[in-house]
């Protein structure tokens, strides 16, 4: 096993992915000459020169609306939007066109198009860069939308989206491009739509995706020492959900909290409690805990954004609070 | 005649007779289609609003005449005589304002969103604007590709006024892809005149802020619709970039089949109707020149009534959208994936 961080691994994909398939390409603002703001496409135009990767205008409509349009005539670009924020910019792209043009056609067109970008509070980044938005892109079918905690995972899940016929929605997580890890030897793939379980444990599920998942397993630390154990549900993709394995480690534990960086209201984890009430609520012995951002827009001073969105203490202290 | 033929001319082109008569049984199709479209639609066969096409025919006919099979298009929500012009089956496109399992969309689409990806029509769509950028992707893969197809986007003249155009044809120029804008201005975006939406006297001065040309023609005259077209995409495949060509038209209904389209005045639908008419036009000039005679014509309405009618039974007889197979097809499930598409075996 080596060990690489995330950016690295993000890059490693996009290496072998472009270097397999010649009709993969990439395209976004600075990810060429620069590499990228976050250096997640570092070294690929020089290997694979101004031919396989554009630098793009400052337009966010154009580059994922000529994204599809590529997709459509035969190639499999990876388009970057700097921000999640940014896909705000994009969105009759990506919510009317990207993601419906397949069912629209009757089946006719395909799409095969990733569309890279990162999310979540870094370092004071503030309202408009720092957001977590992956609901407003499940709640559009037609997309898939993946989100790894992991180099490994980000690196065989990577791979998986570009082989994949569909749109998906690839969203990073800016403080996670400097965390290291084991990354498998060769060419893996990692399946879309498959959780993970980053940690057994049989006293409480929790069920998160992305950099929570790393808080996650810091709370479980804390509460391993207090004799809890926490069994840690990575989703990894939230479209495709992989229902089972969330109900599955339910039904063990009894107990269900839910992490997640987004603010709490109309969250993906209110869609997750809504499921685990549908499919398991007989096996519930305490109230489903949502452990999410407050509402409010991710403010500018280290002190206040702290306050805002979720920690290991918080998360602990939830689980606590249910046994 | 084929396009070298036409720039070793010198550009001034003789159209031949049987070119003329081809381009007028075009239009003729395109009218007759809408027609019978607005009929189904006041029988209550058809499902939401049609936004006709009757009016404008010159357009889709004089620049795609000279088209490829290989080549593209991206339409619009009015994209009924875009399809048609492009080489679409009428039957299959009546099946699909029925909302039948036959239609291209299998019923899914509607009106809205017909495509035929065998013969590069890249979709109509309900979006104003949301082609464009799509066209100029398209545009790019072409060139990726090495071939020296085109891409001809059509869009309204409200799309003038979106920032997805500007976006899209921004990058088509900076790049010089080979996509021409093609802008069917009808003078109205819904109720709204487009001298009250956009301060230009002609949209194609436009194209001055993207450094490309523009090029304003009668939308209603299929042959300098025509020949302006063979202009633009000759410069597209030569890789010279982009062209806005701003055809002036007009819709002689409403901006749907459930607008009376009363905000216009009288004697402005009079004067398009009666005075600018693309097909009746073209019959008279012909006439006048002897180029066709008044049996000749009345063979080709013939003709074209029974290929609509045979169509639209095509639509009617066929079995309405299926409800179970509409939940396998928002994702596409594909085979496993062995080759690329050059047909090499990936490792």
């Amino acid at each position: 096993m080596r060990v690489m961080s995330y950016r690295e691994a993000v890059i490693e994909a996009l290496r072998e992915e472009m270097t397999r398939d010649g009709n993969v390409f990439l395209m976004g603002e600075d990810v060429g000459r620069m590499g990228g703001v976050f250096q997640a496409t570092a070294g690929l135009w020089e290997t694979f020169g101004p031919s396989r990767v554009f630098d793009t205008p400052i337009s966010e409509v154009a580059i994922v609306g000529a994204a599809l349009g590529a997709a459509l005539v035969g190639l499999r670009p990876v388009a970057e939007i700097m921000f999640v924020d940014f896909t705000g910019v994009a969105m009759d792209q990506i919510a009317n066109q990207v993601a419906k043009f397949h069912f629209m056609t009757g089946g006719q067109a395909i799409v095969p198009l990733v569309i890279r970008t990162q999310g979540g509070v870094g370092f004071g980044d503030a309202a408009q860069h720092s957001q977590s938005l992956e609901a407003w892109h499940t709640h559009i079918p037609g997309l898939k939308v993946v989100m790894p905690s992991t180099p490994s995972d980000a690196k065989g899940l990577l791979k998986t989206s570009i082989r994949d016929d569909n749109p998906i929605i690839f969203i990073e997580h800016k403080l996670l491009y400097q965390t290291e890890g084991p990354i498998p030897e060769g060419d893996y793939l990692v399946p879309i739509g498959k959780a993970d379980i980053k940690k057994e444990g049989k006293d409480v599920t929790i069920i998160t995706w992305s950099k929570m998942v790393l808080d996650s397993l810091e709370a479980a630390s804390l509460l391993e020492e207090e004799g809890i154990h926490a069994e840690v549900v990575d989703l990894r993709t939230l479209n495709p959900l992989d229902l089972d394995t969330i109900i599955f480690s339910v039904k063990k534990t009894g107990r269900a909290v839910i992490v997640h960086e987004a603010c709490k209201t109309g969250g993906f984890g209110a869609e997750i409690a809504a499921l685990i009430v549908e499919k398991a609520f007989d096996y519930l012995d305490a109230p489903i805990q949502r452990i999410a951002g407050i509402d409010t827009p991710i403010p500018y001073a280290a002190p206040l954004y702290r306050a805002v969105i979720p920690n290991p203490d918080k998360i602990a202290q939830a689980v606590r609070g249910l046994l | 005649m084929s396009v070298t033929d036409y720039l070793s001319w010198g550009g001034s082109m003789q159209v031949r007779k049987q070119e003329k008569i081809d381009l007028y049984r075009l239009m003729v199709r395109i009218r007759a289609f809408e027609e019978q479209s607005f009929i189904s639609f006041n029988q209550g066969l058809t499902y939401g609003v049609l936004h006709l096409y009757i009016g404008e025919e010159a357009i889709a006919a004089g620049c795609m005449y000279d088209l490829r099979k290989e080549d593209y298009i991206t339409s619009t929500h009015r994209g009924h005589g875009h399809l048609i012009a492009k080489g679409a089956d009428m039957g299959r496109m009546f099946a699909e304002l029925l909302g039948k399992e036959t239609g291209y969309c299998r019923g899914r689409g509607g009106s809205m969103h017909i495509a035929d990806m065998t013969i590069g029509i890249l979709g109509a769509n309900g979006i104003v604007g949301a082609g464009v950028p799509i066209s100029v992707g398209a545009a790019f893969a072409l060139r990726y590709k090495g071939l020296d197809h085109v891409v001809l986007c059509f869009f309204g003249d409200a799309t003038i006024n979106t920032g997805a155009f500007h976006e899209a044809v921004n990058l088509a120029s900076t790049w010089k892809l080979p996509v021409v804008f093609v802008c069917e201005n009808n003078l109205y975006g819904i109720s709204v005149s487009i001298k009250n939406a956009c301060a230009l006297r002609s949209l194609a001065d436009r194209s001055a802020g993207y450094a490309i040309p523009g090029v304003c023609v009668d939308g209603n005259d299929v042959l300098a619709v025509r020949k302006a077209c063979i202009e633009a995409t000759a410069r597209a495949r030569k890789g010279e970039g982009p062209t806005l060509l701003e055809c002036q038209t007009y819709r002689w209904g409403g901006h749907f089949t459930a607008d009376d389209g009363k905000y216009r005045p009288d004697e402005e639908v009079r004067h398009w109707k009666e005075e600018r008419d693309p097909i009746g036009n073209l019959a008279r000039d012909m006439l006048g020149s002897g180029e066709i005679d008044q049996q000749e014509i009345d063979v080709i309405h013939r003709e074209v009534k029974e290929e609509v009618e045979k169509a639209f039974r095509y639509a009617q007889e066929s079995n309405p959208a299926d409800v179970d197979g509409m939940l396998r097809g928002v994702y596409y499930e594909s085979p496993t994936r062995t080759r690329n598409s050059k047909g090499e075996d990936l490792p």
